[in-house]
């Protein structure tokens, strides 16, 4: 059936399938066959000739995050996106774009730079379009500008069973059917194929600055955070840098017109005090997760006020279980990252020697005391044998109800089984 | 199906007497929202306290398969909260309390009942407020904004409702109650807040709004700016936008609108304008400063004839009056008028404005215009005389043209009204069967029997039992007609 299957896939797809090669894996899973889609047409061919054989679909973007969220049961055939790589419509005088799911986000940005406009959701990256919405990732100026779903404002997907639809538009204002793009965004490719999407996009900032702080103990970052929030500083990020010693950084970005920018940048140096620095350029840190390939990657969300709470937790759990947590992350919209490492003078050195115990007992430490900073801990990234000795998406609400959505858009579990949240 | 009335007893239990309505007469204060062409009696009228007893409420519903419908305060403009006949109406009014007013965190927790200004009105003393503002922010429930995912002038700049929650309390269609998201971004699974935020009713009841509240800005700028016409304003509004600046609101008004609001409210807007703009800023000082001047100098290099710079609150409310009165303002020159509510790209803004006229002048028809030009959702309002013999019924088809020339400049049937019962009709204009079918399934998935708001939002019902397989009995390449090859 094998050869069936190949040569209904290649139909599909103008001749763009092949079987699998040793790089086409999915966390260390061998996928069988790859097709690699040119349109939302050969998508829904594709999806087509995978539900009439029963195959396990895992999509794949830039491949850059493949490891993330749990690792799918099986996976048969990847389909990948990265031919469907157009802008199809950049309407510059709308501040809109519409472009296929596997255009790279640097391409895209750059293309916009050109008209002095940018999808905010920074900084560039080598990833795709489709992974970035399908996992929800958002940089620092979240705080200004919104999450991905926020700028998504129409999507066109490609069902299970091969139907394709389409919903929003690309108008930012519309309100006509639900919000189905609302639903895919950040399902991890569980839900059906994101082919084509439309953005809301933002004019580049005239002029910005950083105003960085340094705070040593989390009730004063949680004191500098408060001031910022409730000031008139209209921050377009607030980051927070700490490492696992607790030394920690807080840095404001301010954007908007030079004279704006100006003033402010000098109001918050008077707010934050003699320590304050000011400077044109983001820190090195500045967007970039802290953990490298292989280590462990904790998205952790908080209430603003919880902040000291979670860092307090999260450094009574590290040191309870030899780990070094490093914390970065959009602190001002309630959401950080924590890279987890083995702690120095611990038995085990480098990422290689992360224990799955001691990661599991960190992350469940931090799970009993969610309430205490009203947020929640999933495991985003780390060794397989880590992710398989807990649950990496924890404990989630309204869990009927999503199980509900993903029977009805793909009841024959086809689209990367066992991904997302309780085994969904 | 039980006779809704048959329930009455069994809720009364619950809510006791006086929070079930059965008599005629009190029934048809319910009969219709802010959409009055649209009339039905509800079966059953009530009005609960606390989510428990909405939780009863719907329980009873869904064993008996009794259709229920949601309503705050019945200020929709598409027949959302349009009753069902033989159905139970829900009505959130005694559900009024703001629960958590959560500054350090810039949330708060309101019931769905709770009136949009007054959560503002009570975060203001704090220096927060609560960003959208529908023009019927006095009166509209948060819950009804939850539901149409409401807008208002200033959502150019601060977003739409759905931007704005981080969290419901939801009691579905089996009457079971569940928290979605909270005061924390990003809860882990699918964004559910995403889907329900603009179901219009039809996925269950909110009975706890979580939203973000907004630092109240620091300085606040407001130019009005007359223009020859329409063209020349449409102008002004791309030149600002292209130019980076991004105003809280840009709201335009025609002629025929200026003199409807004049008629009315004496705003006292330049004579003779063939359009006006309010263009407003807010934020920092010095960032208004520099942007305000930089979008008065726009208006003036594109065609306008005045610019006048409101010198203080008093002043720009003044400004704001005329607007936010229009819509009444027009039974002042017409007896009848239906309030449209369409999208378009801003840039095609005059195009259609021109096409609007030109459909004006040919039906006979007076359209005037007043909307949120910045983001190019338009509010056409066409008038009509019933003592006229068919005149309703072509200001209807107006009304209808209207909505296509916004969908043939890629637009929407709708901005922030939302499709209810009124447009339920012209979704098949924007969305194929697939694309319907696909909305469907979610509503398949919360709501099973189809009791939440039946009758809204889709042209047909479709039944949720086990999908039909239409795509898994033929060979996908027989369907493309390839199957030879094998
Ligand atoms: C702070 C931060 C730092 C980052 N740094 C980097 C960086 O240094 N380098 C980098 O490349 N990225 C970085 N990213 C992420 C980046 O923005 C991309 O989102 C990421 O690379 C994923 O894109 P991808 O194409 O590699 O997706 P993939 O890894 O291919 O896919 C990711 C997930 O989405 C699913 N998916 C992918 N495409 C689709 C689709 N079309 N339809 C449905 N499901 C789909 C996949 O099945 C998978 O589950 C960063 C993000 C953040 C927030
Ligand atoms: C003069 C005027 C100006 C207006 N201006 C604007 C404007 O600028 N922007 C704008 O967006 N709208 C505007 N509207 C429309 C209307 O005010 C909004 O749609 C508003 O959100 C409706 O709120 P409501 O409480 O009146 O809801 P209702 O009319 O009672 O109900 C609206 C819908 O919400 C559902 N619903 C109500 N409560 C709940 C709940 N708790 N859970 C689930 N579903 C629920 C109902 O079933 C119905 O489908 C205007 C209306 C008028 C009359």
């Amino acid at each position: 059936m094998g050869d069936v299957v190949l040569q209904e896939l290649r139909l599909a797809t103008d001749d763009h399938a092949a079987a699998a090669g040793p790089a086409d894996t999915v966390d260390g899973m061998p996928a069988r066959w790859v097709a690699s889609p040119g349109s939302t047409a050969e998508t829904s061919a594709v999806m087509r000739v995978a539900a009439v054989h029963d195959l396990a679909v895992v999509v794949r973007g830039a491949g850059n995050r493949l490891t993330w969220g749990a690792p799918p049961e099986r996976c048969d055939l990847l389909v990948d996106s990265t031919r469907m790589d157009a802008v199809v419509e950049h309407a510059s005088g709308d501040l809109v774009v519409v472009v296929q799911a596997g255009c790279r986000l640097d391409v895209l940005q750059q293309r916009l730079a050109g008209a002095g406009q940018w999808l905010a959701v920074d900084p560039p990256r080598p990833g795709t379009v489709g992974g970035t919405v399908a996992a929800a990732l958002s940089g620092p100026t979240r705080l200004a500008h919104g999450a991905v779903r926020d700028l998504v404002i129409g999507m066109t997907m490609v069902r299970a069973d091969g139907v394709v639809a389409h919903s929003g538009g690309k108008v930012v204002k519309n309100v006509a059917g639900y919000d189905v793009g609302k639903l895919l965004t950040g399902s991890y490719g569980t839900l059906g194929v994101i082919t084509e999407v439309a953005f809301r996009l933002h004019p580049l900032p005239k002029a910005r600055s950083w105003v960085s702080l340094p705070r040593h103990s989390a009730a004063a970052v949680h004191e500098a955070l408060q001031r910022v929030v409730h000031s008139q500083l209209v921050p377009g990020a607030v980051e927070l840098d700490r490492a696992a010693d607790g030394s920690a950084t807080l840095t404001v970005q301010l954007e908007g017109v030079a004279p704006g920018v100006l003033a402010r940048t000098a109001a918050a140096l008077e707010l934050l005090g003699p320590s304050a620095t000011a400077g044109s350029r983001p820190p090195g840190w500045w967007g970039i997760q802290p953990a490298g390939t292989g280590e462990v990657l904790l998205k952790v969300t908080h209430e603003l006020a919880g902040l000291p709470h979670l860092l307090t937790a999260l450094d009574a759990a590290a040191a309870r279980h030899r780990l070094a947590a490093h914390v970065r992350g959009s602190v001002a919209v309630g959401s950080v990252l924590v890279g987890l490492r083995a702690a120095e003078g611990g038995n085990r050195v480098g990422p290689a020697a992360l224990g799955p115990d001691e990661v599991a007992g960190l992350v469940a430490d931090l799970r009993q005391r969610a309430a205490s900073f009203g947020g929640s801990v999933v495991v985003l990234d780390g060794p397989r044998v880590v992710k398989e000795s807990l649950d990496v998406w924890g404990p989630v609400g309204a869990i009927d109800l999503m199980r509900s959505v993903k029977h009805r858009f793909d009841p024959a579990r086809l689209l990367a089984p066992g991904r997302f949240v309780g085994g969904i | 199906m039980v006779d809704a009335r048959g329930l009455a007893g069994q809720l009364r239990t619950v809510l006791g007497d006086a929070a079930v309505i059965t008599d005629r007469q009190r029934l048809r204060t319910y009969e219709c929202d802010g959409l009055a062409q649209y009339k039905v009696t509800p079966a059953l009228v009530v009005l609960p306290r606390t989510t428990g007893q909405v939780a009863a409420v719907v329980r009873a519903c869904a064993a008996a398969g009794v259709p229920f419908v949601a309503r705050g305060s019945g200020t929709g403009l598409s027949g959302g909260a349009l009753p069902h006949a033989d159905g139970v109406l829900i009505v959130t009014s005694t559900m009024r309390s703001v629960l958590d007013l959560d500054i350090v965190n810039q949330r708060a927790v309101v019931e769905p009942g709770v009136i949009n200004l007054h959560l503002s009105r009570e975060a203001l003393p704090h220096g927060y407020y609560y960003a959208p503002d529908p023009s019927s922010q006095q009166v509209c429930s948060i819950g009804g904004n939850v539901a149409e995912n409401s807008g208002g002038a200033h959502c150019l700049k601060y977003g739409f409702t759905t931007n704005h929650v981080t969290g419901l309390e939801l009691v579905t269609p089996a009457g079971d109650v569940v928290q979605v998201g909270g005061k924390a971004p990003d809860a882990p699974g699918y964004d559910l807040l995403g889907a329900l935020v603009g179901s219009e009713g039809t996925l269950g009841i909110a009975t706890k709004v979580t939203v973000r509240l907004t630092r109240s800005p620091e300085a606040v700028s407001t130019l009005l700016a007359a223009f020859p016409d329409t063209d020349r304003a449409g102008a002004a509004v791309s030149a600002i936008i292209a130019a980076g600046v991004v105003p809280a609101a840009i709201e335009m008004m025609d002629a025929l609108a200026i003199e409807a609001a004049e008629a009315a409210v004496h705003c006292g807007y330049p004579p003779g304008a063939g359009a006006v703009l309010i263009v407003e800023l807010d934020g920092p000082g010095a960032d208004v400063e520099h942007e305000f001047a930089e979008a008065e100098r726009l208006c003036r290099a594109s065609g306008a004839t005045e610019v006048r710079v409101a010198a203080d609150d008093a002043e720009r409310a003044l400004f704001w009056k005329g607007r936010k009165s229009a819509f009444a303002a027009v039974g002042r020159i017409s007896p009848g008028y239906i309030v449209q509510d369409g999208v378009v790209p801003r840039t095609a803004l005059p195009q259609v404005l021109r096409r609007i006229a030109q459909l004006s002048a040919d039906t006979g028809i007076r359209v005037a215009n007043v909307f949120h030009a910045g983001d190019g959702n338009l509010h056409p309002l066409v008038l009509f005389d019933d003592a006229v013999p068919g005149e309703s019924a072509r200001a209807e088809e107006v009304s209808g043209a209207i909505l296509d020339l916004c969908l043939e400049h890629g637009g929407s049937i709708t901005g922030e009204h939302g499709v209810g019962a009124d447009k339920a009709r012209y979704m098949p204009r924007m969305f194929d069967a697939d694309d319907l079918d696909t909305m469907q399934l979610v509503r398949c998935a919360f709501d099973p029997q189809s009791i939440s708001n039946p009758g809204k939002v889709f042209p047909t019902p479709r039944l949720c039992g086990e999908r039909p397989g239409r795509h898994q009995g033929t060979h996908p390449l027989a369907e493309a007609g390839v199957a030879e090859v094998f």
